[in-house]
C-alpha cells in the first residue's frame, strides 16, 4: 500500500468491483458477445490495477477506467469487424429501410400520421433511470453491424472517417448506415418513451 | 425544394460532415416551412446528447 492522502480517489480492487456491472453492460452492448465482453472487462480491471499509480486523480475513477475499456473495445472492433462486407449492412438494413419508407407519402414528404411531433422537454428524460432502460433496449434492438457503426460514431465518438477506414466501408455507405440507425432509434424512442404507444417496427 | 425524406438524410449527415453552402441553404429554407422536419432535426440533436451522456450518467448500484 502506498501512502496517498486518504481523501483522494484511488484505484483499488473495491472501486473497480463497484464499476464492474456498468462496464459489463457497456461492453456487452458494444460487442454483442457476452463472453468477449466478460474477458474484456476482466482485462480492463487488471490493466487499471497495474496502472493504478498512473491515475492522477484529475478525472473520476469511472472516467479513467472507462477510457481504458473504450480503447480495448475499439481495438477489438477493429480486429473483428473489418471483414464485414458492404452487402451485410444492406441486407440487415432492408426491413429498417422499408419501415422508414412507410413514414412518407409517394412524394417523399411526411405522411400526416407519421410526421415527427415535438418531444416536449426531452432533457428531463436524461435524468430518468427508466429512460435509459428504454434507450438501451432500443440500442440492443438495432441490427448488429448497424449498431456497431452507430455506437462507434456516437458512443465511442470516432469520426466517420475513422470508422470508414477501420471497417473498410465507403463514406457514403457509412452515412446511409448512420441515417438508418438514427431513424430506427428515433422511432423506437418515440414509440416506447415519448408517446409510449408502442411501435410496430421495433 | 427538397423532399422531407432528403432532408432527413441531410440532417443525419450534418452530424458527421460539414454540409456544403448549397445544402445548408436548401436545408434552412425547408426547415422554415416544415414543422415535421424541424422536429426531426431537434430529435437528431437530442439523440446525440443522449448518446454522449450514456457513459457518464449516474447509474444505481445493482446490489442496493
Amino acid at each position: 500500500m502506498t501512502s496517498d492522502s486518504p481523501s483522494s480517489p484511488r484505484v483499488t480492487p473495491e472501486t473497480l468491483a463497484a464499476l464492474r456491472t456498468d462496464m459489463l453492460r457497456f461492453a456487452t452492448l458494444q460487442l454483442r458477445d457476452p463472453h468477449l465482453a466478460e474477458d474484456m472487462v476482466q482485462d480492463t480491471m487488471l490493466t487499471a490495477l497495474n496502472k493504478a499509480d498512473q491515475f492522477a486523480g484529475r478525472a473520476s475513477v469511472k472516467t479513467w477506467v472507462f477510457t481504458i475499456l473504450r480503447n480495448n473495445i475499439i481495438d477489438a472492433i477493429k480486429l473483428r469487424a473489418r471483414t464485414v462486407s458492404a452487402s451485410a449492412y444492406t441486407a440487415e438494413g432492408e426491413s429498417l429501410d422499408a419501415a422508414f419508407d412507410t413514414l412518407f407519402k409517394d412524394n417523399a414528404h411526411w405522411s400526416p400520421a407519421t410526421r415527427p411531433v415535438a418531444w416536449g422537454d426531452p432533457e428531463d428524460a436524461l435524468q430518468d433511470q427508466q429512460f435509459w432502460t428504454v434507450f438501451e433496449a432500443c440500442m440492443a434492438h438495432l441490427p448488429t453491424n448497424t449498431a456497431r457503426v452507430f455506437m462507434m460514431r456516437e458512443v465511442l465518438e470516432l469520426s466517420s472517417r475513422e470508422i470508414c477506414e477501420d471497417l473498410s466501408i465507403s463514406m457514403s455507405n457509412c452515412h446511409v448506415i448512420l441515417h438508418r440507425a438514427r431513424n430506427a432509434l428515433r422511432t423506437c424512442l418515440q414509440g416506447n418513451w415519448f408517446t409510449a404507444s408502442g411501435c410496430a417496427t421495433c | 425544394m427538397l423532399s422531407c425524406k432528403e432532408v432527413t438524410h441531410l440532417l443525419s449527415e450534418a452530424q458527421d460532415r460539414k454540409l456544403s453552402l448549397t445544402e445548408s441553404m436548401q436545408l434552412k429554407l425547408h426547415l422554415m416551412v416544415c414543422k415535421g422536419c424541424t422536429n426531426f432535426s431537434a430529435q437528431m440533436d437530442f439523440l446525440r446528447r443522449a448518446c454522449r451522456g450514456y457513459l457518464t450518467r449516474d447509474t444505481p448500484r445493482d446490489d442496493d
